[in-house]
């Protein structure tokens, strides 16, 4: 499969996801907090697609729902984390010293922790609940760009372009805003694409195990938990909620992916 | 050697009291009073005081930090409140069944990996290397939290081959390992495929080829040895990756280690438990990227002098 269409079909399942996130709740009949405890479990059938929940909830419209948990925390934690860490990075890269030294030494304590380990810290002593899991997502997420972009800046005001302009009289703001920011863009973008799988696995991990959104609200991890103790009598109730993440995530990913690809073969040329 | 091991091992230091620090930190940022947070609204006043005193909470905030730092060098990590045992002894319990899977995990990793990423190098833009690629991105987007429960009932429940959950003999082993070690499997085949490729077009390939090596040869003897530093870099990195989904498996098959403790524990509002298993879980993290920095010395005796 070619990068090309490796990003048609990521874009393609990420626009879907999307158009279900925002109009589905509007358009699919059924109230997604609606139960029907004579049906409870039931399996899928005309009237109700992907079966009914424990509670005889329809399981299509609480998937509706949920989709707009899993893009409210993706666009919220990329777009704060991204552009948290990518003033960071820069001021750093560029700024070096003492600044620098403190921003790298930040980025050091916090990618001493592995991957989501410091967010079910943080959700654990703050407690559960969606802005708890924004904010924890948030802390973790923006070292990445940090990193990126210092690595990227660091580079960057070597050129002679960036000297140039500093010859010109340009100040930190300038250069940052009009020359060091602009080349590490790409980068971010990719990495943006990438991070909104990270958040969307991160927000339905930190659910399944209890500690994210709560219920009644729905969302896909929160779904995934539910189903675990009908596993054996009902398992479409884990079955759909774990294929429309697998099918976002894959989509996100095949996006970076797609995106990477072309960046690479734009700067080889 | 001697003065690259000294070097690294000193540049751990700040790490680790950064890792202290932010878990110290964490049970000051429970909304509230911990002590009537962990025991609940309806405790009696004077238990509040008590555990407040238990705990240290009454000291100023230097005082506590002190304590902490000392407390950790001497590897006392405090008491659960739940069961009253040493935090230390709670985990230590536990290590045995979160090493065993982490390495099962590994193997599986490694088993599936290497020679899926060798192959797809080696057919390069060929149907092969497409569908090892399009394998890889799945394995990588499979949230284990949904991979576990479908392989519990595909082969345990459907094919009833493997048992749903427990720890005891091997056979209780392969669900949570290959649920651990899909996402693991994923992101190494495709490093390796991109490394084999690199090492592949590397003069000295050219000249064993021409000495007369087969293409097979030439490939496990000269570009696979060779290719091993940035795999054995990302296998270090994904560690984290591999700590973290140990917490969800060992939740999934009720497995019993430290990730399931700390899940637990988090339920019962045991801070001090919470405290160890994060700061346990983090330090093992920071002692493998290190072992991994070391590692490379061994095989390439070049970063050694860098």
């Amino acid at each position: 499969m070619t990068a090309s269409w490796v990003l048609r079909i990521g874009s393609a399942v990420v626009a879907g996801a999307a158009l279900l996130a925002a109009v589905g709740p509007w358009v699919i009949p059924l109230d997604p907090a609606a139960q029907n405890l004579a049906l409870r479990l039931a399996p899928p059938s005309w009237a109700h697609p992907f079966g009914l929940d424990e509670l005889g909830r329809d399981i299509f419209s609480r998937m509706a729902s949920g989709a707009r948990v899993s893009f409210v925390v993706g666009l919220t934690v990329v777009s704060i984390s991204a552009t948290v860490g990518t003033l960071l990075g820069a001021l750093g890269g560029y700024a070096g010293g003492l600044l620098d030294d403190a921003i790298s030494r930040a980025i050091d304590m916090l990618m001493a922790f592995p991957g989501l380990l410091l967010a079910i810290a943080l959700v654990a002593v703050l407690g559960p609940g969606l802005f708890n899991v924004l904010l924890a997502l948030t802390l973790i997420g923006w070292v990445g760009y940090a990193r990126l972009v210092r690595g990227v800046v660091l580079r960057a005001r070597a050129f002679e372009y960036v000297q140039a302009s500093r010859a010109l009289g340009a100040g930190t703001w300038h250069l940052l805003r009009r020359h060091l920011i602009p080349t590490a863009m790409p980068a971010v973008v990719v990495q943006a694409a990438l991070g909104m799988a990270g958040a969307i696995i991160g927000e339905a991990s930190l659910s399944f195990l209890g500690l994210g959104v709560q219920p009644p609200t729905p969302s896909w991890g929160t779904m995934l938990n539910g189903g675990r103790a009908h596993l054996l009598d009902a398992p479409h109730l884990t079955l759909f909620p774990g294929l429309a993440i697998v099918a976002l995530v894959l989509g996100f990913n095949f996006v970076g992916d797609g995106l990477r690809d072309r960046l690479d073969r734009d700067s080889r040329r | 050697m001697g003065r690259f091991l000294v070097r690294r091992l000193l540049l751990t230091v700040p790490v680790l009291l950064g890792v202290a620090t932010l878990v110290f930190a964490l049970i000051h940022l429970v909304p509230g009073d911990p002590a009537q947070v962990m025991l609940g609204d309806a405790a009696a006043p004077a238990d509040v005081a008590d555990l407040r005193r238990r705990l240290g909470l009454d000291r100023t905030l230097a005082v506590q930090y002190v304590s902490f730092l000392t407390g950790l060098a001497r590897g006392d990590l405090g008491v659960s409140l739940r069961t009253n045992q040493p935090v230390l002894t709670s985990i230590a319990e536990r290590l045995p069944a979160t090493f065993e899977l982490a390495l099962a995990a590994l193997v599986v990793a490694t088993v599936v990996a290497l020679p899926l990423g060798t192959v797809a190098a080696v057919r390069r833009g060929t149907a092969i290397d497409r569908g090892a690629s399009l394998l890889a991105l799945l394995g990588i987007s499979l949230p284990n939290f949904w991979l576990g429960p479908t392989l519990v009932l595909v082969f345990s429940v459907g094919l009833a081959w493997f048992p749903v959950s427990g720890r005891g003999t091997w056979a209780h082993l392969v669900l949570p390992a290959i649920t651990l070690g899909a996402p693991l499997a994923a992101v190494l085949a495709r490093i390796t495929r991109t490394s084999v490729i690199e090492e592949l077009r590397e003069v000295y390939v050219l000249a064993a080829r021409a000495r007369g090596l087969s293409a097979g040869r030439a490939v496990i003897r000269h570009a696979c040895r060779n290719s091993l530093i940035p795999i054995v870099t990302v296998l270090g990195l994904q560690m984290g990756s591999v700590l973290t989904g140990a917490v969800i498996t060992e939740t999934i098959f009720a497995w019993p280690g430290v990730g399931r403790l700390l899940i637990q524990s988090i339920s019962f509002r045991d801070y001090p438990l919470v405290q160890g298993c994060i700061l346990f879980i983090a330090v093992t993290y920071v002692s493998v990227n290190l072992a991994v920095d070391l590692l490379y010395g061994v095989l390439d005796p070049r970063i050694r002098y860098e």
